[in-house]
Formats: structure tokens, sequence, C-alpha cells
């Protein structure tokens, strides 16, 4: 890190709360242009509540979260804005159900006036090819299987062309034959230089892509660093703990 | 009763045709007023929120013949006599609209609510976090979903608004169950009257459910 780096995320000691329960404690870090960083940790640690704080799909109770140089905690930055640079894949897919395949991927840049239609479909279209789903335009979401539905998933978050991807354990919910296919999309779109922020449980993907890997328990951050240093070398009690219990 | 067919038959029918007018006139009013309350009955908005369930809460906790005698009597009386100076009157057609329209309304805004709940949040959150509004990501996305699943609700409340137009017949509007009080006490044959009324409404409804039906199985293929 030595050469200056643009920063896409400057997240200062951010803080959320469930009523009582204090989910986040006290989270700082950033994530530069162009870096892949795998968020791992325990179930109930924060991580995915740290990840849908990134896109303020949930509220933050405290600390800011500076994205472009905005910061989203303030109210009079507009939200939805901001959103349409950071493209967000989740764990269920959540496809629409009610629109095919296509209309999936051309919804939101034709409703947010991004581009004309037809420059939306043959977009689209390309993204598609890109995960090898280009035949599957007409389907509906109940057609296809889970690892097609991520692949489109990821398509459709491609087509609003965001700066930073997050993904919210996208293959947790996937066969484990379907596994591959995703994470092989991910590692095109990661070398293809995109900004990406991955909560999972894949340690050999993490290993393999991840710039920096960023472990949580408790609401904090235990431990970050190079895949090497956190996954193979650990400091912390609880990173060995952890990694102990899953590898 | 043959007798009573061929002498009132035209005027059972017209009778019939007034009930199917309110019930249209009601249900449309309904279908405005429910989508509305139904709405701020999910908006992130605790007012909003309020306001739908104190809605919903009143009028379902009132009968029905309450609410009409209050709507075709009761407000005029306060318009024009406790607050005086007003001349207002409603004919038994309006007041008997905004009746089924409040009644039927407040059903419907629970059917729309339970509707838009039923979509997985995870469709809202989606359409958000590609930069969409809330009101886009409604439109285009979560209502279009809620409104397959609350179609055989919605056909059902239409069923039972037609039946409780026949409620509204206190208030003088001449439809069918009205009409058919006149032509039990002309010609004195209340079993054959009250038969063939039921008959009439037995019809309509069943014809009713049945396109209902055809309706929502084509809606089901589709997907």
């Amino acid at each position: 890190m030595e050469d200056k780096k643009e920063i896409k995320i400057k997240v200062s000691n951010l803080k959320k709360r469930f009523g009582d329960l204090e989910v986040l404690k006290d989270i700082s870090t950033e994530v530069t242009k162009g870096e892949v960083v795998c968020v791992i940790g325990p179930s109930g640690s924060g991580k995915s509540t740290f990840l849908r704080c990134l896109n303020k799909l949930e509220d933050v109770t405290a600390g800011t979260i500076i994205i472009d140089g905005n910061d989203i905690t303030k109210k009079q930055v507009n939200i939805n804005h901001v959103r349409e640079n950071i493209g967000m894949v989740f764990q269920h897919f959540n496809l629409f159900n009610n629109l095919n395949i296509l209309d999936n991927l051309t919804l939101a840049p034709v409703q947010l006036k991004k581009c004309s239609r037809s420059e939306a479909v043959s977009r689209a279209k390309d993204m598609l090819k890109k995960v090898g789903l280009e035949d599957k335009t007409e389907s509906f979401p109940s057609q296809l299987s889970g690892g097609q539905k991520q692949r489109v998933a990821i398509a459709r978050a491609l087509c609003m062309q965001p700066d930073i991807m997050l993904f919210d354990e996208p293959t947790s919910a996937l066969d484990p034959e379907m596994v591959g296919e995703v994470l092989q999309v991910m590692k095109d779109l990661a070398a293809d230089g995109m900004t990406m922020v991955i909560v999972t449980h894949e340690m050999g993907f993490a290993r393999e892509v991840a710039d920096r890997v960023i472990f949580m328990d408790g609401g904090y951050i235990v431990e970050e660093g190079t895949p090497q240093e956190v996954l193979l070398n650990p400091k912390e009690e609880r990173t060995i703990d952890f990694l102990n219990k899953v590898l | 009763m043959i007798k009573i067919i061929t002498v009132y038959g035209s005027m059972l029918l017209v009778a019939l045709g007034r009930t199917l007018l309110l019930a249209l006139l009601g249900l449309f009013f309904a279908c405005i007023i429910g989508m509305i309350f139904g709405i701020l009955g999910v908006l992130k908005n605790r007012i909003c929120n309020i306001v739908s369930q104190i809605f919903v809460d009143v009028i379902r906790g009132v009968p029905m013949i309450v609410l009409a005698f209050f709507v075709y009597f009761g407000v005029p009386y306060f318009f024009n006599t406790i607050i005086g100076g007003f001349s207002m009157s409603l004919t038994a057609l309006q007041a008997g609209t905004i009746c089924l329209a409040l009644n039927c309304g407040a059903y419907m805004a629970e059917i729309v609510r339970a509707g838009i709940q039923s979509v997985d949040v995870g469709q809202m959150e989606a359409a958000r976090s590609l930069g969409l509004t809330y009101g886009m990501a409604m439109r285009k996305v979560v209502l279009p979903q809620a409104i397959k699943t609350m179609i055989p609700t919605f056909i059902n409340q239409f069923i039972i608004t037609l039946k409780d137009t026949s409620i509204l017949s206190v208030i003088g509007f001449p439809e069918l169950v009205n009409t058919a009080k006149n032509v039990q006490a002309n010609t004195f044959m209340s079993f054959q009257t009250w038969a063939i009324v039921g008959i009439m409404y037995l019809i309509v409804i069943t014809i009713l459910s049945r396109s209902a039906k055809r309706v929502e199985r084509r809606l089901s293929v589709g997907r």
C-alpha cells in the first residue's frame, strides 16, 4: 500500500444497534480501488450487517461511511444515486420473480434513465454472455437453478455499471456443485479490476482471490491482512479458533 | 310463482341492475380506498401506519347497517342542524356507495397490506440496492407480485360486497331486496318472492365466482 491508491470506501467508528442488541461495535476500515476484500467470521459476528450498512440497507447507529467522497450516513446525500454505483448480490439471489431475466436486468437502467431501452437490452445481453447465460433472456427466475440465478443476479448488478460490488454470502444457498460456477464469475470480475467486498465462508476462494481478509467476531474487526497473514498465520486466538473449526 | 315472474319479473330485473350498479360503484371506490390505506399501512412511517390502522379498526368495528344510517341520516343532520347553515342531502345511491366503499375499503386495505407484506423483503432490498426509489420498487416489483396473491381474497371480498348491498335496503335504495319487499307486500306470496330473489343472487354470484376462478387460473399459468 505504498503507492497512494484511490480510496473507494472509508468506514470510521461504525456502530449498529438493533434495539438492545449491538451488532457492530466499532468498525473502521478502508477499501481502495480495485481491491478485493473478503469478510469472514462466525455467524452472528455482524459481517452481513456490516456489508448491508455499506449501501445503507441498514441505517447506521453511529460513525461514518464515505463512498467516493460522499458520507452516506448524512441525510442530505441522495442514497439512490450512491446505490447506482454499488452493485449488491444477495445470499438468496432476490431476482424479481414477476419479470423475465431480460427485464430483471434492464429494469433499473431503464427506470433510472441511465440509457435507452435498446442500449439497456444490448448491455444486458452482453452481461448475460459474460456469465454464460445468454440463452435465458426469456426465462423466468423460477425456471433457473440456484447457480444460474446467482449468475443472473451478478449480471443484473453489473448492468448498472457499478464501481463497487458487494456480495453477501453469494454461495451459501447453493448446492455444492453450483458453487464453482458462481465463484468463477466472481474471479473474472476480480481480474477485471472491480472493487469487491465479499462476505463468504469459502476460505479457498478468499485465499485465492482476496487482496485482504477481514476476520470479524462479536461486532469487531479482530484481525485483518493479506490472506497469507490472516488465513495461514493468524495471530489472534479467536481467528485461530474459527479457522480450526472451518478448515 | 309464474305470476310473480310475469308481472314483477322486469321490475325485479331492474332492481337487480341497481344492485349491481351499487356494488360496482362501491367496489370501484373501495379499491381506491383499499389501495391507499393498504399502502399507508406498509410505509415505513409510524403516523401513516396508525392512520391506516385506525381507519380499518373503526370501520370494521361498526356494523354496516349503523354505518348506513349514520351516513344517510347522521351526516346531513350534523351539517344542516348541528353546525347549521348547510342544506346537504344525500341520495340513497350516494349514501349507499359511500357506505360500501368505506366498509369494503377497510377490508381491502387489510388485503392489500397483507398482500404486500407477503412479498419477500429481499425483492424490495434488491430493487433498492440497484438505486430504484421506494415508489419505483413498489410499482414495478412488489405490487405486481402482491396483487397476484391478493386476487383470490379480492374476489371473495367482491362477492361479500355484492351481498352486502342488500343491507342498504334500509335506507330506501330500491335495490333487489327492497323491491322484493314491495312485491311481497303486494302479492302476499312471501315464499315464492324470496325464493326467486335468492335464486337471482345465486345465479349472479355463481357466474361471478366461476369467471373469477378462470381469471385466477389464467394469471397463475403465465408464470
